[in-house]
């Protein structure tokens, strides 16, 4: 492997983290040591390694979301010492190693915290309020009939290329974690000016930004105040620019849709 | 008319709002430094007089002026809507860490402070000059009109006041460089040919516009 050291010594760890039933109760901060953890390890190996303790202890093993384990899902949202998915850029957690940290060091490990990313245990969140907001629109219709030939449309590089960046979100919310008010404005953007550059999003495109907005006001994101935590954060490097389309379509398609609600 | 008013009372539409306010409350500093500038004459207040007398009877003036309290009120309203969106958004049970000095500069995050300490300041500053050049009893000065300048000339010799002045453009100068350059992100007017200009000329501005404000009391403080 390359950059490994297999003789590097091995952590020993002191780790804060939210401890919380389920929805309904209160959590709190509790203390664990982990021991012998290898600068090898992703962060999720290490909090495997604190359930395989806390489970031959007998105690509850710490809840928290992971899947593919590899950067492409956006399952492995935490909060660790005060940034989403850790101190690196353009890192989810499961790409965080603990070659990052020091022997003796103490490691906070909160959930995402906003009103629409509720807590269902421990450290896992609900991020179903993400999925409706897709479908309420970052989608395009699609009459199934034959495979289209390749090229039949034709789209400029540089706009397939933004599109592109855009389309890279993971929807793993470190946007709405970082964000100071809360707001799903990179994830939305990201949605819509990817749809909105490309030829296919163009029949839906006003009454896409006008229901994914409100959908996103709906279920209680703030409001972007241009801090640019979230593009700071964000695992893939999804821009800030988007949010300035995102406001540009929202405006054009209320003054032009034919939608009067 | 409810699909405008459903426009701009969301989240986008609210901040819409605030960019297009703002701005407009940009041009307002534009003309009232330029016009302020008169104090620097060296004719014992007279050209001031004039200049201050214009812009308390010309009907054009007067008519805009209210045009400016509604971009204050709708400014300051709007501010107090999104905030209250935004700490529900954040919810009760904030994070026990978390280090977003990291990811973003201090002022982006403290636009609501830094954007009271104006307000205080704005009533402080109109009381003390709007209210009593417009409803107070001046003396008039050789050419009969109000002599504010004097008032101005008083007031800046006093310590207190000029400490006052000099922190609230310090403060206004932050707000300004992050809201000059967010006000056009928000209404979506980014490109890479002109973002870049608008970023630079909005430090520029900020910095020019309050050092211009702040270089007032402190002329008639130390040299005057």
């Amino acid at each position: 492997m390359a950059g490994s050291n297999p003789n590097a010594k091995p952590l020993n760890l002191t780790l804060k983290v939210w401890r919380q039933k389920n929805r309904n109760t209160n959590g709190q901060m509790v203390d664990y040591q982990v021991r012998d953890i290898s600068q090898e390890m992703s962060f999720l190996e290490m909090l495997d390694v604190l359930n395989e303790d806390l489970l031959r202890k007998g105690e509850e093993p710490v809840a928290f979301d992971h899947d593919c384990r590899e950067g492409i899902c956006g399952s492995c949202n935490l909060f660790i010492n005060g940034r989403a998915h850790g101190p690196e850029p353009g890192t989810t957690t499961c790409q965080l190693h603990m070659r990052k940290f020091n022997d003796g060091d103490t490691i906070t490990i909160e959930p995402w915290r906003a009103e629409a990313f509720p807590v269902n245990k421990d450290l896992s969140v609900d991020r179903s309020a993400f999925d409706r907001i897709i479908q309420a629109g970052g989608y395009v219709s699609v009459n199934t009939g034959g495979v289209p030939d390749a090229n039949e449309i034709p789209i400029p590089k540089s706009i397939a290329d933004q599109a592109f960046d855009a389309a890279t979100c993971i929807g793993c919310g470190a946007c709405v974690a970082a964000c100071k008010n809360a707001s799903a404005m990179l994830f939305v953007s990201a949605k819509v000016s990817q749809l909105a550059l490309l030829p296919q999003g163009q029949v839906e495109r006003k009454q896409r930004v006008e229901n994914m907005v409100a959908q996103m006001d709906k279920e209680g994101f703030g409001a972007c105040t241009n801090i640019g935590s979230c593009a700071a954060e964000c695992p893939v490097g999804i821009s800030l620019e988007n949010i300035a389309i995102l406001n540009r379509e929202f405006l054009a398609a209320k003054a032009t849709s034919n939608n009067l609600a | 008319m409810s699909w405008l008013s459903n426009a701009l009372t969301s989240s986008i539409g609210r901040k819409i709002i605030m960019a297009v306010t703002g701005l407009f409350l940009c041009s307002f500093l534009v003309i009232h430094l330029i016009g302020n500038l008169q104090l620097f004459k060296n004719d014992g207040g007279q050209a001031f007089n004039v200049y201050s007398h214009f812009m308390g009877t010309n009907p054009v003036i007067r008519t805009i002026e209210w045009v400016l309290v509604a971009g204050f009120v709708f400014h300051i309203y709007e501010s107090i809507m999104l905030t209250r969106r935004n700490k529900a958004a954040r919810g009760p049970q904030g994070y026990v860490v978390n280090h977003n000095e990291q990811n973003s500069p201090w002022q982006s995050r403290n636009m609501g402070i830094l954007g009271t300490i104006i307000l205080i300041f704005l009533l402080i500053h109109l009381y003390n000059f709007f209210y009593r050049a417009r409803f107070g009893d001046l003396d008039p000065d050789i050419n009969n009109n109000d002599d504010l300048y004097t008032l101005v000339v008083s007031s800046f010799h006093q310590w207190w006041y000029v400490l006052l002045y000099v922190l609230a453009q310090i403060a206004l100068a932050y707000h300004l460089i992050h809201g000059f350059k967010s006000a056009f992100q928000t209404l979506g007017l980014t490109h890479r040919k002109y973002t870049p200009f608008i970023t630079y000329f909005g430090y520029a501005f900020s910095i020019i516009v309050c050092a211009g404000f702040a270089v007032m009391p402190l002329y008639f403080f130390f040299i005057k």
